[in-house]
């Protein structure tokens, strides 16, 4: 019995600590400077809807918004292209050939992205690819691809060789059998990753923070890294640019979240 | 035997006959080994932007690293090991961002992986509240590292701050603290961040791995009146062992990661207090010192292969001790 108070007890500690933060941030929107700075802990005293008028009103969060679905979006369906393509020929190569060609992809996912962001620096450089967006999109799709090539090949070899031999024989192509076979089976997975690459593109810093200089190219994280700069402890209007930031991925999230959820581990257990 | 050679037209007669029937059998011995050609142009797209925007300038990061190259000047000299040099003798920035990364790993590793198998011990059954608490504690994972940064600096202000106000409110006036001020223990701080961000993400795993051991297992425990402490020693911890190791690992990489969220929380504090591998290497870079940068980076790559490295062997070690 003891056991039982003591398990409700330690997950309603850990409920707090994870919700009291993100409360205090959401109602910190609210709330003017010495109202946050006096009260954290309740509700604005006068909501004080200026700060989102001030954030959205700037040009530079909107601009950063417009710029982060984009991106994102390019990102995560260009990925999820070149990766699925990748997979699906890796599932079905026999033999070495197949295992080489995966594990010189997959290594990618253990090189840090500090290590070899510096030639990359200047090789977008050379290619005029800095300061553009389709150059963030270029750099996003080449930090995720190892890991999508993980989970979707790993997801592919599951499939039971027999639906590929059953198309042979009926005379469909690969590139038939990709589409119309492979890919409708890997539903689940592609959206499990899909998931997973939606979150990190759409978090992604380091490659804006180093491609980016022009204000009207920045993406979400940048445009918050930067608004801390002008505005040092301006906590609600930081607050209101955080929870404008990550409203989409928190609404899809209370929506989806068994998906996300998936997304966000696949790869790493069987399910 | 006397088997007619015909039987043996191929090595092996199972697959993708449909295909290939019909053509020179040298041919088919060859689609029978190595698959049909069109199978290799699939992985092609992905191999030409892999190799010529990732593995390339992998490699290259092992040129810069012997140059003394700024980044913009046409020209640069190759000056040997020197940067490795200079960072082994003492640049007491990378010593101090090498250390900190380390403690900052260590500790991450430790609590995070504790945190998230308690909570997924909680919360394995399917009931509604624990589906609720589930999606309430990976709730961090989705947010931006500096989104969750910006959070924190306010729980850490030290004059407006949430932690400072609810120590006080509680009367524990005493263990109030400058945090991200305090030059000594500014890393944990970052740590306590990280742990918070990412524990829900690593309990899923536990959740997944706990629930793929067999309830026979434990049936059979109870049956031989095996304690508390047993049961987890002998069946749970062995059985867990691979999502364990998943979990370290993944931790790992995520604590090398924390450079978004130092750079959140404000850049650098007092002596480089928060400065880990990652924003050092950043920095130097920053600075134009991209072959100095490019030699640090090495190093780093270095130490993520070391730590991994020992963590599959200790992992490995403990399933079978165990």
């Amino acid at each position: 019995m003891g056991s039982r108070i003591g398990r409700r007890a330690l997950l309603g500690v850990y409920t707090a600590l994870v919700l009291i933060p993100l409360l205090v941030m959401f109602a910190g929107s609210f709330k003017t400077t010495s109202d946050l700075f006096s009260n954290p802990f309740s509700l604005p005293e006068e909501w004080q809807f200026g700060n989102y008028g001030e954030v959205l009103g700037s040009a530079d969060m909107g601009t950063a918004f417009t710029n982060s679905a984009l991106v994102t979006a390019c990102s995560v369906t260009l990925t999820l292209l070149l990766a699925s393509l990748a997979a699906y020929g890796l599932a079905r190569i026999p033999g070495w050939p197949g295992w080489v060609l995966y594990g010189f992809l997959v290594l990618g996912m253990s090189v840090p992205a500090q290590a070899n962001m510096i030639p990359q620096f200047v090789l977008f450089d050379v290619l005029g690819l800095t300061d553009s967006l389709a150059g963030l999109v270029l750099i996003n799709i080449v930090s995720t691809l190892p890991v999508a090539v993980f989970i979707l090949a790993g997801f592919m070899r599951t499939l039971p060789r027999e639906i590929y031999e059953a198309a042979a024989l009926d005379g469909v192509g690969p590139w038939r059998t990709y589409r119309s076979i492979a890919l409708p089976l890997s539903l689940p997975s592609l959206a499990a990753t899909a998931i997973f690459l939606l979150v990190i593109h759409w978090n992604e810093l380091l490659y804006p923070l180093l491609f980016i200089n022009d204000p009207d190219k920045r993406t979400l994280p940048l445009a918050l890294l930067n608004f801390q700069g002008e505005f040092l402890t301006n906590y609600p209007l930081l607050f209101t640019g955080v929870v404008v930031a990550s409203l989409p991925l928190v609404v899809g999230y209370i929506f989806l979240q068994r998906f996300f959820i998936a997304g966000m581990t696949a790869g790493s257990v069987k399910e | 035997m006397s088997a007619p050679s015909t039987v043996r037209t191929g090595p092996a007669p199972t697959p993708a006959r449909g295909t290939s029937a019909g053509r020179p059998r040298k041919h088919r011995g060859w689609r029978q080994r190595f698959g049909h050609p069109a199978f290799y142009l699939f992985p092609l797209p992905a191999l030409v932007v892999y190799v010529i925007f990732f593995a390339v300038p992998t490699v290259q990061a092992f040129q810069y690293a012997v140059t003394d190259w700024d980044g913009y000047s046409a020209g640069y000299r190759s000056v040997g090991l020197d940067n490795f040099e200079q960072l082994a003798r003492g640049d007491d920035l990378f010593v101090n961002a090498m250390t900190n990364s380390l403690k900052f790993m260590l500790v991450v590793v430790v609590f995070q992986t504790l945190f998230s198998l308690v909570l997924a011990s909680m919360l394995l059954r399917n009931s509604r509240s624990s589906t609720l608490l589930r999606a309430v504690f990976f709730l961090p994972t989705i947010l931006s590292s500096v989104s969750v940064a910006f959070v924190w600096k306010f729980i850490y202000d030290p004059n407006f701050g949430l932690a400072n106000s609810a120590l006080k409110s509680v009367g524990l006036d005493s263990l109030t603290s400058s945090f991200l001020g305090d030059e000594g223990k500014a890393i944990y701080f970052l740590a306590i961040t990280q742990v918070w961000f990412h524990t829900g993400q690593m309990m899923v795993i536990f959740i997944a791995g706990l629930q793929q051991i067999p309830r026979e297992l434990y049936e059979a425990a109870a049956i031989d009146g095996v304690g508390r402490w047993q049961r987890f020693r002998h069946v749970t911890w062995p059985m867990i062992a691979p999502a364990t190791g998943i979990v370290i690992a993944y931790t790992t990489i995520q604590s090398f990661k924390a450079f978004d969220l130092v750079l959140g929380l404000g850049g650098n504090p007092p002596q480089g207090s928060l400065d880990i591998l990652s924003t050092r290497i950043y920095t130097s870079f920053a600075d134009s010192r991209f072959g100095y940068a490019a030699a640090e980076s090495i190093v780093f790559m270095a130490v993520i292969a070391l730590v991994t490295l020992i963590q599959r062997r200790t992992v490995k070690l403990t399933q079978s001790g165990a």
